[in-house]
Parts: structure tokens; C-alpha cells; sequence
């Protein structure tokens, strides 16, 4: 029964419906979780964007240099990202040995991605002139920063999801984390590559995309 | 039952307080007659409302509290009823709408013939500006500001150096000529608020924002911030005064211009 | 017209789902101080709001006085003044009512009203409540810090609001800032909370369209806060990096005594921007749960089926979705772009036809019902009064030109008073009033209760009607003294002194309030488990209060809505949710 029907239905009726499918979404708890709070960061992350936008709008605009290395970091989260469906792959098909590698590479990768970063903001801060009041530097760090903070609570799950390998679990017991790892992993990159593609990688390219859909 | 009777009085009283409050706006001063008119019309469908829906749920609390035997009627929904008032209730929306889009429109859109004035907002005093001979406003930036600058006129413009400089004195402004008024910060938002001309608009630091107005009455009137700016906020007041043409030119006549200020401080 | 069925329901045999693993508390610690009942988190929460909502009470006293008496409390000169307000406004918006509605009613209804166990997360649930406390004590401490709390208005505005010239910049700002952040952190872990319960774990037969309006309340408003907070999330973040880092997001150039400062090029409008696309659906992120919790108020004490509910729910779900696109009706006169005037004057005045489309129904409800005058129903009976009042002057408003003169003015001051402040407490004290049999398993004083109720509600009419004159005259908001003006009549300043004494009354009647909470639950008369005869679950439950996993061995099964009062042909004048047929058994 679609949501429309469901939100039409005259509730002091006797229901259409058989009791025992009178649930909206059949999914895993955690994993409607995960997807509401995903969407969650995706509005801000959104509205950074959008803020970005506007205050590129606003007098005195000077875009700033940008570190050749997060073209390296941006392939270091797509590894980790890589190593998280290994993982995937391996859990679903219960090689637990696939599942470590899996976990292992895509923790490593995406803390090499997040040493990356620093070494992106030192590189940075080095330029000169280096001016703080310059908001296309202050997003830089800011938004980063956002992203960055995401990709460490993902470790944190991952740091957990880690300690129940030892010994030798059963696979199935490790399919939901391990597939919610990697559908945050796979949700932070994607983030991040919409980010770094419009304000990090060229500095029009968000103004191209605002001229193409007219709004600028 | 007491129940009711009190809603019925608070609808009352309210009704009374509405009638007999001494407490109105200020009379008017400029042209925007229309926004008063458009709140009157607010205020009698509004009234109208509020006086209907409650003294129905005061009938509806005499009329159907509990009494031994009483049975509730058993009624989900009643379409038709519904859309009965949807749409009414439309109606009465859109007839407050209307006029008031109408009147944004004149609001926001400002006649060809108005002079330009600006007013600079600093904490915790207005200053003003009139364009001198030529008709023109200078530019200006915040950071050219300093003790003899007051207002950060950009020193190498020629459209600048006829400018009449106010600072923290009085406004003047003729009667019955219709003002651009151009709103400026230097540091904090302020607002400039004249209860009799209706019309304000935040000041906002980087920005030029405005409003028009054409004054139709004589007399001084009170300037007060209205957009909080710090501790000083309630003591940001300032004087405006409307008068006839004659009076203002003279008025006119006795202020500095900018190229005055700059010689006298050298 | 009376279209169902009375035949009896197929009665299904009870509960084939798989059972909720609960969280078995071993320690008096883990089961009353780090409880991830959600019933516990919610009394915790509950507590800690009145309590921080204590304080903001004896703020707006201490703010009252002023305004009353401008020559007597020289003490409260223009700093304190300012960051009485403030903190005023801040704490009853967010730490008040955001997290009673949601953190306590939404913690304690959505499990117990959808027959759920628990929360579907019951360790980020608890989780919630500890990041929530921090970010209260944060915000208390402001209080006791060089400088004190901020004064720069609960909007918060920059460039004002970290500058030399506000109270507070010091440090209170800062503190603010972070208390704001940690509450979004906390409040976006128990909102994925009741978003994810609302809609996995109800009860079987529990159709979206057989919940309780509480919970279509609770569940869009949750929706929307997990939408709106990351706007204020934002501009928070990015005030903190001009405050500290010296950024210039929000900070053009700026001269401030003689100095030009290193800012430069930001945009003030951007922060306002951002903080209304917050602040207005906070506005009906409190309204939304009011509407809700009011609708089943009106049923139960009415004894009659709300009216329209599928009206109720599509103007719950199309108010939440038509409130994201009206935030610029904060900004008419704030110099954004004019002609953005229009398209928010025609958003916000539709956004009036299904509000008023909710009113028509609760007054609906009462016609041709069976009215019981509980205080449950008075307080539901005084919100429409007040929600009425207020929503009306929102017409006002919300039109961009009748805006124009009443923006800044006590009118503004009035409006969001009645219609975000008067209207969601009586809300709040009605539900307390109805649910504190539940639980505590005793009722409250009903007398004690009855004067509470005609004191609050008669005594912020007095307070706040009065008000909207003031504003039309051209009082502006956020004086602490009017000074001397040629528009400004000695009898406003009288005026002034009424509401002031008004609101001395209604707080003194709070007091009773929680007196009346404390003596009941020794000495009030005992509930039972269904006390007003409800149809929904939360009334249902084996035990009262309800024990932890509240349903005992089996889930309920859901047979019918929530509103089936006075149905022709049943034995009783309610019909329990979870009852196969009319006549029970």
C-alpha cells in the first residue's frame, strides 16, 4: 500500500489492510537510522554550500589558492571507500578474512585521507598573503573541518564494529555494521566529492553551476 | 457555565479595550495612509474571526457541557462543512492580501522625482547626508572613516565634495517632496524608526538599503532606533523635522559641505 | 452521517513479532540516573527544562520590573537588561519548549502511544538527555562568567552580537554559541530517535492514520527540527570562527571607536538568513506538538471523535512543509532584497488556512459533545483563546507592508508571546495535567488545579492584549527605559506598570503549580490505570506508571483510531485502540 493510500485511508473504517502489514517501512531499525541521519548532514552540508554561494555573492570575493594535495586526499577516500565494500563484499559472501582487509584498509585510508587534510590546512596557512578575514580560505578550513569531524565519529563506528571481530564471529552477526559502515563511508565520500568538486577543485566551478542552472 | 461566561467577557473586554484603548498609533506624517488602511482591514476581518470562533466555543461550552445522559455525536468528518470553510477562509486571507501586496509594491518601488538622503547609523547617534549642488551623492566606504571623515566619504570624489554633512545634528527634510531615503551602517545594524512615517528599514553595515517616503506634515518628530545595536540602543534618538520649502532652503543654506569639513580640519 | 461498521473486528491472535531486546538496568545508577528508559529520559528531560525554564521565569519578573517601574529598580541598568532578555528568550525557546515537547512528551508518548517497548535506540536515546544537561550547564554557566551572559537578543545578530558595545562579548556569546551546538548534537540523536521509532516500531494494526495526533505532532515536528537545527548549526559554527578565528563570514567592515577593525566583506543578512530558516520552523516545531497533544486533549474530555481527523493530519503535514518557505517574513525590514517581500507575504498568509483549518476542527470537536470541564480542558480551552489571538496578529505580520510599521515594536513582542509563548505552556500544563496520572498513578489536585489554570490564562491575556496597543502606538521592543518622547503618552507607562503586575500574578500562580506536582504525588488521589476512560494506548497499559518495556508479556494489537468516543451501539463512551469489538471482550 503506497504512502498516498496510507495517508488517505479513512482511519474509523474497518482497515483494508491485514494487522500484520500495518508497518510503513520494513527496514532494519539502524538502518533507517543511518539514512535519516545521513540526511541530516546532506542539509548541512547543503546549507554550507548554499551559504557559500551567497557570501560569494557579496562584495570583496577573493578566492583563494588551493592545495595541490587534496587531489591525493580525494583519492585517499576513495581507496578507503574502496576497502569499506571489500568488506562488504566479504561479508556478505562470509570470507571474514575479506572483512578484516576490508575494515582494515578502509580505517587506514580514510585516517591517511584525514592527515592528509591537516597537512592541507598547514599548507595553506603557509601561503602568502594568508589573510583569515578572506572567506574563501575561512570556508576552507570550515567546511573541512564539518567533514572531517563526520568522517571521525564514522571511525569511532568502525573502531567498534573492529573490536567484535576478534575471536571468530560468525559473518552474518557482522553484516549490519559492517554494511553500515560502509554506506557512511560511502555517503562521506560522496559528500565530499561534491564539495571538493564545486569549492576546492577550481575556484568557478560552483559559479559555473549557478550560471548554468540561471540562478547567477 | 462560568466557563462560558468568562470567554464570552474576554471577548468582551477585548472587544471594549479595542474601542476605548487611548492607546493608537501615532498620526500620520507621510504619504503611507495606505499601510493604515491595509491594517484596518486586518484589523476588522481579524476581529471578526476571533470574535465568531470564540463565542462559538463559548456556546458550545454552555450549550453542550456534560449533563448526566448526555451523548457525544459520533461524526469523523464532514466534508462538505470542511471545504465550506477552507474557503472562506481563503477568501478572507486573500482579502487581506491583496491590498497588501499592492502596497508593498508602491513600498518598495520609489518615485523618479525623489531627492536622495542618506543616514548613516554608528553607535549610538545618526549622521546625515544631502546631496550638494549637483544633485549627487558621493561614494563612500567605511574603512576611508575617521575623526574627520565621520562618514567615509571617498575623498578623490568629485560628486562627493558638495556633500552636506549632518553629523549627529538634526534632519530636516521639505514638505511634500517625495524622499529616497538611503540607510547606512558603520558598524552594528541600527534602524531608523519615525513612529509618524510608518516606513523603516534596518540599517546594515556593507550594505546601502532604503525606503521613500513623502512627509505631509509639518512639525518635529522623534527618531528612535529600532533594531537593537548594544547597550546604547534606547538612547540612539534623533530629531526630524518637516517643513515648508522656504524654511528648509534656509535651513539648508547654514550646513557644511564635506570639501568645508576637510579644509576646516586642515 | 455515521459510516462504520459495527461488527466485530478480525481478531487476530495477539503478537507474532519478534521480541524488542530490551536493556536490563542492573544497578539503582543504571536505572534512575543513566536509564535508557525512555520513560526516565523523559522525566529527566522534563525536570531539566522547568528547571533552566525557572530561571527564565524569574528573568522576564526581573525584565517586568523594569519595564514597569523604570525609576525604582536602578540595579537593572541597560547590560542586565539586555542579557535578561536574551537569555529569557533563548531559554524558553529552545532549552524550555523544543525540549519539553520533544525530549520530555516525545520520550514518554511515542513509545507508550504507538505501543512500542521502548525507543528503537535506547543508548543514543540516553545519550541525548547527557549531551542536553551539558548544554544547559553551559549555558548557566554564562551566568557566572567576566562579562556575564550575552545581551545580544535571542536572534543573536552579528556584527552586534561579537562586538565591543553588547553585553556579554567576552565570553557569554562564546558560551552561547557552544550550549546552541551541543544542544543541536543532542537533539539530532534523539530526534533520528523518534523519527526511526514512529515509524518501525509501531504496534501492529497501528496504521499511520490510526496514531493520535499527539504523535502526528510530535513525529512532523521531529522531521522538521532534524531539518532546521543544521541551519542554526551552521550559523552558529560559522559565528564562533569570526568570534575566535576572526573570520569574516558574517562581518563587513566595520569602524567601531575611531578604529576600523580586520573584518571585512561578510554578510550580516547571511547569518539572518540562515538563523530564520531555523527559527521559524522552531516556531512550529513547538506549535506542531501544541496541536497535536491539544487535538487528543479536546477528544478525550469531549467524549467525541476529533473532527476532520485526516484534515488534522494533511494541516500537520502541509503546515511542517509550508514553514520552510516562509523564514524571510522575519526580514521585511531587515534590507534584503524588497521584492522577496512578496513571495513570503503569499507564503505565510496561506500558511493561515490550514492553521485555521486545525482551529475550526478543535471548536468542531466541542460542538454536539459531551463537554467534561477537567483542567485538562480548560488549559486546552484557554490555548484556543490565546493560539487564536496570537495566530490572528500573525496575519498582521506576515502581510510585508502591514509589517512594516509594527517590525521592532512591543506588537511583535505581544504576537509571539501569545502565539509561541502563552498558547504551547497552557499546552504544556494541560498535558501535565492529563498525563501525571500515568505517570504517577495519582491525580492532581483539581482545585489547586482549576485556579492555576484561570490565573495563567486570565493573567497573560492581561498581560499580552494589552501589549499589541503599546506596539501600534510605536513602543519599540528591546527598550529598557522609553525615555522622553513627544509620541509617547504617560498612560503607556501606567499601562506598562498593569502588565507588570500582571505578570508578578502569574508567576506567583506557577508556584501553586508546583506545589500542586509535589503534594499529588503523595497525597493525590489515586488514578487507576484509565482515569479520563481514553481510547489510546498509553492508557492501556498493564501497569501504572508502566513498567519498564511497558506492555507486560505481548505487544497490543491496534483494531481501531484513536477516537472512537460515543460510538453508537458500544456499551462504554470509549472504545480502547486496542479493543477487537464494540461492546469489549
Amino acid at each position: 500500500m503506497g504512502l498516498f493510500q496510507q495517508l488517505t485511508e479513512k482511519p474509523w473504517l474497518p482497515s483494508p489492510l491485514p494487522l500484520a502489514d500495518a508497518r510503513a517501512i520494513r527496514l532494519p531499525a539502524a538502518r533507517l537510522g543511518l539514512r535519516v541521519f545521513c540526511g541530516v548532514v546532506t542539509v548541512l552540508f547543503f546549507l554550507l554550500l548554499v551559504a557559500y554561494a551567497e557570501r560569494m555573492a557579496f562584495e570583496e570575493w577573493r578566492p583563494s589558492a588551493q592545495p595541490w594535495l587534496m587531489w591525493l586526499n580525494t583519492a585517499l577516500l576513495l581507496t578507503a571507500s574502496a576497502g569499506m565494500q571489500w568488506a562488504v563484499t566479504g561479508v556478505r559472501e562470509e570470507r571474514i578474512e575479506a572483512v578484516r582487509t576490508g575494515l582494515a584498509g578502509g580505517g587506514l585510508f580514510a585516517v591517511a585521507f584525514l592527515a592528509g587534510q591537516l597537512v592541507a590546512w598547514r599548507q595553506l596557512a603557509l601561503m602568502t598573503p594568508f589573510d583569515i578575514t578572506n572567506a574563501s580560505i575561512a570556508f576552507f578550513y570550515l567546511i573541512t573541518a564539518l567533514h572531517g569531524l563526520h568522517l571521525l565519529g564514522g571511525l569511532v563506528a568502525l573502531g567498534w564494529t573492529a573490536t567484535r571481530l576478534q575471536g571468530d564471529p560468525p559473518p552474518a552477526g557482522l553484516r549490519l555494521n559492517v554494511e553500515l559502515c560502509a554506506v557512511y563511508w560511502h555517503f562521506l565520500l560522496v559528500v565530499w566529492l561534491v564539495l571538493f568538486g564545486l569549492l576546492f577543485s577550481g575556484n568557478d566551478n560552483l559559479e559555473i553551476l549557478l550560471a548554468l542552472c540561471g540562478v547567477r | 457555565m462560568a466557563a462560558a461566561i468568562i470567554l464570552v467577557l474576554v471577548v468582551v473586554g477585548s472587544v471594549a479595550f479595542h474601542v476605548l484603548s487611548p492607546w493608537w498609533w501615532t498620526e500620520l506624517a507621510s504619504n503611507w495612509s495606505y499601510i493604515d488602511d491595509t491594517l484596518i482591514v486586518t484589523f476588522w476581518i481579524t476581529g471578526v474571526v476571533f470574535v465568531a470562533v470564540i463565542l462559538f466555543m463559548a456556546w458550545c461550552v454552555f450549550r453542550f457541557r456534560h449533563k448526566e445522559g448526555r451523548q457525544a455525536l459520533y461524526e469523523p468528518e464532514n466534508k462538505k462543512l470542511e471545504w465550506w470553510l477552507t474557503g472562506l477562509t481563503a477568501l478572507g486571507v486573500a482579502a487581506m492580501l491583496a491590498p497588501g501586496l499592492v502596497v508593498w509594491h508602491q513600498f518598495v518601488t520609489v518615485p523618479e522625482d525623489a531627492t536622495e538622503v542618506e543616514i548613516v547609523g554608528q553607535q549610538w547617534q545618526w549622521s546625515y547626508r544631502l546631496p550638494g549642488a549637483d544633485g549627487k551623492l558621493g561614494t563612500s566606504d567605511t574603512r576611508k572613516v575617521s575623526y574627520d571623515n565621520p562618514l567615509g566619504l571617498e575623498p578623490g570624489d568629485e560628486a562627493g565634495r558638495d556633500d552636506v554633512v549632518i553629523e549627529g545634528g538634526e534632519l530636516h527634510l521639505p514638505i511634500g517632496k517625495p524622499v529616497k531615503v538611503l540607510l547606512r551602517s558603520v558598524d552594528v545594524l541600527h534602524d531608523f524608526y519615525v513612529p509618524e512615517f510608518r516606513a523603516k528599514m534596518d540599517m546594515v553595515p556593507g550594505m546601502v538599503t532604503y525606503f521613500w517616503i513623502t512627509p505631509t506634515r509639518t512639525g518635529t518628530f522623534d527618531v528612535l532606533c529600532a533594531e537593537l545595536c548594544g547597550v546604547g540602543h534606547a538612547y540612539m534618538r534623533g530629531t526630524v523635522v518637516v517643513e515648508e520649502e522656504v524654511a528648509y532652503q534656509a535651513w539648508l543654506e547654514q550646513q557644511q559641505t564635506f570639501e568645508q569639513m576637510t579644509a576646516s580640519a586642515d | 452521517m455515521v459510516e462504520r461498521s459495527l461488527g466485530p473486528a478480525d481478531i487476530v491472535p495477539p503478537f507474532e513479532v519478534e521480541d524488542v531486546e530490551l536493556y536490563h538496568p542492573k544497578s539503582w545508577l543504571t536505572k534512575y540516573v543513566f536509564s535508557q528508559d525512555a520513560k526516565i529520559i523523559a522525566i529527566q528531560y522534563s525536570l531539566t527544562a522547568l528547571a533552566i525554564g525557572l530561571v527564565a521565569l524569574v528573568l522576564s519578573w526581573l525584565v517586568r520590573l523594569q519595564l514597569g517601574f523604570p525609576d525604582y529598580f536602578t540595579f537593572i541598568d541597560a547590560t542586565l537588561y539586555y542579557q535578561f532578555i536574551t537569555m529569557h528568550g533563548m531559554i524558553m525557546v529552545i532549552y524550555l519548549l523544543t525540549a519539553l515537547f520533544l525530549g520530555g512528551f516525545g520520550n514518554y508518548l511515542i513509545p507508550l502511544m504507538i505501543g512500542a517497548r521502548d525507543m528503537v535506540f535506547p543508548y543514543v536515546n540516553m545519550l541525548s538527555y547527557w549531551i542536553y544537561l551539558l548544554a544547559v550547564l553551559v549555558l548557566a554557566a554564562s551566568f557566572f562568567t567576566p562579562g556575564g551572559p550575552t545581551g545580544a537578543g535571542w536572534t543573536l545578530y552579528p556584527p552586534q552580537a561579537i562586538l565591543a558595545g553588547t553585553p556579554g562579548q567576552e565570553s557569554g556569546i562564546v558560551l552561547m554559541l557552544v550550549s546552541l551546538i551541543l544542544f543541536i548534537i543532542g537533539f539530532t540523536m534523539g530526534g533520528l530517535n523518534y523519527v526511526v521509532t514512529v515509524l518501525q516500531a509501531r504496534a501492529r494494526g497501528m496504521t499511520l492514520m490510526r496514531m493520535p495526533l499527539t504523535i502526528w505532532g510530535i513525529f512532523t515536528a521531529t522531521v522538521m527540527a532534524l531539518l532546521a537545527f543544521p541551519a542554526l548549526f551552521v550559523g552558529a559554527v560559522m559565528m564562533l570562527f569570526d568570534k575566535t578565528l576572526g573570520t569574516s563570514f558574517f562581518m563587513p567592515a566595520i569602524v567601531q571607536g575611531g578604529e576600523v577593525m580586520a573584518y571585512g566583506g561578510g554578510s550580516p543578512i547571511l547569518f539572518q538568513h540562515l538563523f530564520w530558516f531555523f527559527g521559524h520552523p522552531e516556531v512550529y516545531i513547538v506549535a506542531l506538538p501544541a496541536f497535536g497533544i491539544v487535538s487528543d486533549l479536546i477528544s478525550t474530555h469531549a467524549r467525541r471523535n476529533i473532527f476532520g481527523y485526516r484534515m488534522m493530519v494533511w494541516a500537520i503535514v502541509f503546515i511542517g512543509a509550508l514553514s520552510f518557505v516562509v523564514w524571510a517574513h522575519h526580514m521585511y525590514v531587515s534590507g534584503m532584497n524588497p521584492s522577496f517581500g512578496f513571495f513570503f507575504a503569499v507564503t505565510t498568509l496561506i500558511i493561515a488556512v490550514p492553521t485555521a483549518i486545525k482551529v475550526y476542527n478543535w471548536v468542531l470537536t466541542l460542538w454536539r459533545g459531551d463537554i467534561h470541564l477537567t483542567t485538562p480542558m480548560l488549559f486546552a480551552l484557554g490555548f484556543i483563546v490565546t493560539f487564536v489571538s496570537g495566530g490572528l496578529t500573525g496575519l498582521f505580520l506576515g502581510n510585508a507592508v502591514v509589517d512594516v510599521p509594527l517590525s521592532d515594536t512591543m506588537f511583535v513582542v505581544a504576537h509571539f508571546h501569545m502565539v509561541m509563548g502563552v498558547a504551547p505552556i497552557l499546552v504544556i500544563f494541560g498535558a501535565i495535567y492529563h498525563w501525571y496520572p500515568k505517570m504517577t498513578g495519582r491525580m492532581l489536585g483539581e482545585t489547586m488545579g482549576k485556579v492555576h489554570f484561570w490565573t495563567t490564562f486570565l493573567g497573560t491575556y492581561a498581560i499580552f492584549f494589552p501589549m499589541h496597543y503599546l506596539g501600534l502606538l510605536g513602543v519599540p521592543r528591546r527598550y529598557h527605559e522609553l525615555g522622553v518622547t513627544s509620541f509617547i503618552p504617560d498612560s503607556a507607562h501606567t499601562l506598562n506598570a498593569f502588565i507588570s503586575i500582571a505578570a508578578f500574578i502569574v508567576g506567583a500562580a506557577q508556584i501553586l503549580f508546583l506545589f500542586n506536582l509535589v503534594w499529588s504525588w503523595f497525597r493525590g488521589r489515586p488514578a487507576g490505570g484509565n482515569p479520563w476512560r481514553a481510547t489510546t494506548l498509553e492508557w492501556q497499559t498493564p501497569e501504572t506508571p508502566p513498567a519498564h518495556g511497558n506492555w507486560g508479556k505481548e505487544l497490543p494489537v491496534v483494531y481501531r483510531w484513536a477516537y472512537d468516543y460515543s460510538v453508537p451501539g458500544a456499551k462504554l463512551d470509549f472504545v480502547p485502540q486496542n479493543q477487537p469489538t464494540l461492546s469489549g471482550g
